[in-house]
């Protein structure tokens, strides 16, 4: 199981959760047990989201490894100029 | 690799990442040799020319464009119906559908033999308008009884019962936000306000589109990513992605502001319906009421801080409107303006909001510099409350390596603390000030990302290099990529050539924004060269007859890895290209990848600043920049990106404003009125390079683009509120501003 963090306005969809257990072994698991096991999440993985894994920003590379003791956070998508 | 294994570029002594070479693209620039947006034309090519709504908010009843149509001269015309494609944000903003939703959004177009005659084929379309109320506020747009752009863009984050113009609700933290002020010894609480600006790149938008009846289509267009402007036009024309090849132009500046599309999808459909090839390009009024700006701001905030300097807690809740679609870049800036300091409590709200006002677009570092603007205030604010130094309190809070973020993650190998004791160390510093002037500082952050990103790498018969990448060069990248592939080869930087290649030739390559391509670019420079000298030495091993993993390659050259290999001379790259036929055919190296684990990026900036206590007028007396490159590959660019930003910022301070009239409209679209500060408002902005290696890029490198503009916001407020003796909440700080505060607080 992956500890994820998730952002303030999100945790309405978490039960008030700031932090969620899934069982995933790369982001792309990460996102698809994320959006079933929290439903209202998933408006926002479409719209666009990044993910920190052990403090680096990962935005698409859907077999990125993510290890048992790693720290997971959702962000939103980032973009730049 | 591990945060705190050794980094590979650990000892490595460059030979030319580091040095300053001539650019490549100088020459070419100074003699008028280089091709613009503008620049390019074609055979039996027409011009095409936009007409735009006068009103802020109205719905088109109907569009009659018949007399244009009959006008000797004009070959097409285009509305929105033409566009069949299902409708988005970036299409509506292009070309309006059911409602005009700002002041200059486009609601017809015209294609012509001249400009003459298409500017008088917009007088003949007739727009049946029905104008309604409007709101460019992003305080009054959040009132329930304010004018509705849209009826259904509000998200699910939204609470109930909220104006229909909020669009997404942001929040960020982490600890007890009142328990932290609970302990706090002094504690500030402002409103803030900041004006939209404009990312004030001095070449318009530009572009030719040329599509044969074929559906096959080519575009040249000045832009920050033509692989981008590829990707959005062709659904919107109906188009396979393959049929339409884009070339990118030389650019003027982007900023971020050219991300995004405004005229290419109008220029293919005029192309596509007169079945010529179509230039536009917008005027400098077109560029100011329809593209960019950047968001305008309401934010609140409230820190709480200790005696001895440590911050107990900070909370902010931030407003930003990003014109009339959803976008502002609002969660950036409840996601940075905290992220300098290493805080056990702190909370950050942040709402998207819609106006009348032209789509938001990307602004170097979107959101942060208005973020790091209020946070740096307020604490500049407790450090003068509580007597402490100002840069002793952001060391002393300083986001370090394991720091959690207030966005969340903790950071990895970070810079902060290396530019604020730069900063501490530099003479700047303890430099004395006049009457009527004040010293400011402040810190910044920005995320920075990679993406993908493809390049291709040909060793030419004679021992050159041809190098093609697919992002526009704004900020030095040919000179980078050429330099970080001469590295790598171990030949000289004039033996390598690096070219922008179009849309056919790469694979896909996003923007050139979020300060990646010197990280992600570089990255993919870097692996192709070694591709190249894999094939190399293998080629090498086949003509000594010895295994190719007995070869390594050194300066320049293949030779046997060690004496059981064999006694071969050094084998040079020349040797190797001018064999090539002989030994196998021609030697390319590739590397296409999704770079991710770009390294966040910080920066400390001191400004001087000297207030005119009868006007209100500031002037700008010294301003240094301390900010983590990374690696600075090519030193003269990063440190042009630096003072870019640095100005760009104290444009934004000081001069620069969207200002609407009571119509809605803008009432100062040219560079007359709408200010950017020009080399004589300025002193020479002094630059100090720090070097922490980011462990994600093989030679330690961090984008450095977007940082710079993020702290000036707050150094330039700090400064001139020191100097007039009371402290500004509103930007920019234009003189009536400033003799404004300056009578309130003597009253």
């Amino acid at each position: 199981m992956v500890k994820v963090a998730i952002w303030g306005s999100l945790r309405v969809a978490t039960e008030g959760r700031a932090e969620v257990e899934v069982d995933a072994k790369n982001l792309r698991e990460l996102l698809d047990r994320l959006a079933d096991a929290y439903p209202g999440i998933k408006p926002q993985i479409d719209r666009g989201v990044s993910v920190s894994i052990d403090g680096l920003i990962y935005n698409d590379s859907w077999f990125t490894p993510i290890g048992r003791g790693s720290e997971v956070v959702l962000l939103p998508r980032i973009v730049g100029g | 690799m591990a945060l705190d294994d050794k980094h590979e570029a650990d000892g490595r002594v460059f030979k030319v990442v580091g040095t300053r070479p001539v650019r490549p693209d100088g020459i070419d620039k100074v003699t008028g040799r280089a091709r613009f947006g503008a620049d390019m034309s074609m055979p039996g090519m027409l011009v095409g020319w936009v007409l735009r709504s006068p009103h802020a908010h109205a719905q088109i009843r109907s569009i009659d464009t018949s007399k244009a149509e009959a006008l000797p001269g004009v070959k097409a015309v285009v509305t929105r119906k033409d566009f069949t494609a299902e409708s988005d944000d970036v299409l509506d903003n292009c070309m309006a559908g059911a409602k005009a939703l700002y002041d200059g959004h486009a609601v017809a177009a015209v294609a012509a033999v001249s400009a003459k005659v298409a500017k008088q084929a917009l007088k003949l379309i007739a727009v049946d308008y029905e104008v309604l109320p409007h709101v460019t506020d992003v305080d009054e747009a959040m009132k329930l009884d304010a004018p509705v752009l849209h009826k259904d863009k509000t998200d699910e984050t939204v609470p109930a019962g909220m104006s229909k113009n909020v669009i997404q609700r942001f929040e960020y933290g982490h600890g007890d936000v009142e328990a932290g002020f609970a302990e706090a010894d002094e504690i500030v609480s402002r409103s803030f306000k900041t004006a939209a600006t404009h990312q004030g790149y001095i070449e318009p938008h530009a572009c030719v589109a040329s599509m044969g009846p074929d559906g096959q289509a080519d575009l040249w267009v000045c832009t920050q990513g033509h692989y981008m402007v590829r990707n959005v036009c062709a659904p919107m024309l109906g188009m396979d992605i393959g049929k339409l090849r884009v070339t990118a132009s030389e650019i003027g500046g982007g900023f971020g502001g050219k991300t995004t599309v405004f005229l290419e999808p109008v220029a293919l459909m005029l192309s596509r319906k007169s079945g010529r090839p179509v230039k536009m390009v917008m005027t400098r009024e077109d560029v100011l009421r329809a593209t960019g700006p950047t968001a305008s701001t309401s934010i609140d905030v409230k820190i709480g801080m200790k005696k001895d300097g440590t911050i107990t807690a900070g909370w902010a809740e931030m407003r930003y409107q990003g014109g009339a679609y959803p976008g502002s870049p609002v969660q950036f800036g409840a996601m940075a303006a905290f992220a300098p300091y290493n805080l056990k409590h702190v909370k950050t709200i942040g709402w998207d909001v819609v106006t009348n006002r032209p789509k938001q677009a990307a602004y170097r570092a979107p959101g942060a510099p208005m973020g790091a603007y209020v946070v740096e205030s307020v604490i500049d604010e407790l450090c003068g409350n509580l007597g402490l130094d100002r840069l002793s309190v952001r060391l002393k809070n300083a986001s370090t390596e394991g720091a959690k973020a207030s966005y969340g993650p903790r950071f990895g190998k970070i810079g902060l603390t290396a530019t604020l004791e730069a900063a501490k160390a530099h003479p700047h510093y303890s430099a004395p000030l006049g009457p009527s002037q004040g010293r400011g500082i402040s810190c910044g952050f920005w995320f920075n990302f990679g993406g993908d990103t493809s390049v291709s790498l040909s060793v030419n018969n004679d021992g050159t290099i041809s190098l093609s990448e697919g992002n526009p060069d704004i900020g030095g990248s040919r000179a980078s990529m050429t330099m970080m592939a001469a590295e790598e080869l171990g030949i000289p930087y004039d033996s390598v050539r690096t070219i922008i290649a179009d849309t056919s030739a790469l694979g896909q390559n996003e923007v050139t924004d979020g300060s990646r391509v010197t990280f992600a670019v570089g990255l993919a420079t870097i692996k192709a060269a070694r591709d190249a000298i894999t094939k190399m030495c293998s080629r090498a091993a086949k003509v000594w007859g010895i295994d190719e993993d007995a070869v390594i390659w050194e300066d320049g050259h293949a030779k046997p890895a060690g004496p059981n290999a064999g006694k071969f001379p050094p084998m040079s790259l020349a040797e190797i290209a001018a064999q090539a036929s002989n030994t196998g055919g021609p030697i390319a190296g590739h590397h296409e990848v999704n770079a991710e684990g770009a390294g966040v990026s910080f920066a400390t900036h001191m400004c001087d600043a000297e207030v005119d206590p009868e006007t209100g007028a500031v002037k700008i007396l010294r301003y240094t920049v301390f900010q983590d490159a990374g690696k600075a590959v090519h030193p003269a660019y990063v440190e042009g990106q630096f003072q870019g930003g640095a100005v760009q910022g104290i444009g934004w301070a000081l001069n620069e404003e969207y200002i609407y009239g009571k119509d809605g409209r803008l009432q100062n679209p040219g560079f007359l009125d709408y200010r950017v500060p020009v080399a004589s408002d300025l002193p020479m902005i002094d630059t100090v390079i720090i070097e922490v290696p980011n462990p994600g890029h093989p030679y330690g490198v961090r984008g450095v683009g977007e940082t710079s503009i993020v702290p000036p916001l707050a150094a330039v407020a700090n400064a001139v509120s020191a100097a007039a003796g009371v402290r500004l909440t509103e930007l920019p700080m234009s003189p009536p501003r400033v003799l404004k505060a300056i009578d309130t607080a003597r009253a």
